[in-house]
């Protein structure tokens, strides 16, 4: 038996409908471990909060309704996302490029906000990774969750050139859903930072 | 893809997101309530877990896919439980050695 022949009856078994795809499985548990690496950061940021007394509220030193309309737009961003996979999934090309484009121009405008509201902290409020463990934790927070936020907009923008080249079709969209995955993941990390870290 | 990932019909998308969108606002809502602080905290963070809940189960169709794959996606909540604990009893003792 060639390799060949070998390989595809390996992909065959993956590709099988009762297992799952090695590709979206291989994401989950990189998930998995990234998910570890937030709640590390978390944990973290929550042991040194709970046993500080001059914690400030943290209302008073960030702008929470901007960062409100942060969300709104990264969530916004998640929905764009499915309807890009369900448009590729019924072979729309068309619709699966423009939801998928939506969905990096919500992933860009929520690191322009970012990019603005740090901007302020540090000019204007002196808030630095070096003033004080709230301005430490803030910053690795919200600055690991944006890096994540950047390598999901230049995932996505592979993808959807891919796409227009006509990478994928009803019968093949493994990697957008695989994309999907990471950038639902995203949205779903940035809820609870929000939450922890912006209204806590 | 699983079976059931492949299968199931297509959840109600703009649902969810209005379901995120109210909770989003009641979250907002929460943090003007005059309730003591730890009521506040408990319903922040069931309003963000369930929100979260929501994107893994739905855009993320976790919901629609085997048992063993939800389970294995699981295990690091019981971890991050498991690392929070062990990290109170260390934050404890550091409070006991800032200088007053």
């Amino acid at each position: 038996m060639s390799h060949a022949a070998t390989m595809s009856q390996i992909e065959e078994h993956y590709e099988n409908p009762l297992t799952p795809g090695w590709g979206k499985l291989m994401m989950w548990i990189f998930l998995c471990s990234d998910a570890m690496s937030f709640v590390g950061l978390l944990a973290a940021y929550g042991s040194v909060r709970m046993f500080d007394p001059n914690w400030p509220v943290p209302s008073s030193k960030l702008d929470v309704p901007l960062t409100a309309l942060n969300t709104f737009i990264l969530i916004c961003s998640s929905v764009t996302m499915v309807k890009a996979l369900a448009a590729i999934k019924r072979d729309d090309r068309k619709g699966f490029a423009l939801w998928l484009l939506g969905t990096i121009a919500g992933g860009s405008t929520f690191l322009g906000i970012q990019a603005f509201e740090w901007t302020h902290l540090i000019v204007h409020e002196g808030l630095s990774i070096q003033s004080s463990l709230f301005g430490a934790t803030f910053f690795i927070l919200t600055g690991f969750h944006g890096c994540h936020v950047l390598s999901g907009v230049i995932y996505l923008t592979c993808i959807l050139i891919r796409g227009l080249r006509g990478g994928y079709d009803a019968r093949s969209h493994s990697p957008v859903e695989i994309a999907g995955l990471y950038w639902h993941f995203v949205d779903l990390i940035w809820i609870l930072v929000f939450t922890f870290v912006y209204l806590i | 893809m699983s079976h059931d990932a492949k299968d199931h019909a297509e959840p109600n998308y703009w649902g969810v997101w209005l379901a995120l969108l109210i909770l989003t606002i009641l979250e907002l809502g929460v943090t003007r309530l005059p309730v003591p602080k730890f009521i506040e905290i408990f319903a922040l963070c069931a309003l963000a877990l369930t929100k979260a809940a929501m994107v893994a189960a739905y855009f993320m169709h976790l919901k629609f896919e085997r048992g063993a794959l939800i389970l294995i996606v699981m295990s690091p909540l019981l971890l991050s439980a498991i690392l929070y604990i062990g990290l109170v009893p260390d934050a404890i003792t550091h409070i006991r050695w800032i200088p007053n």
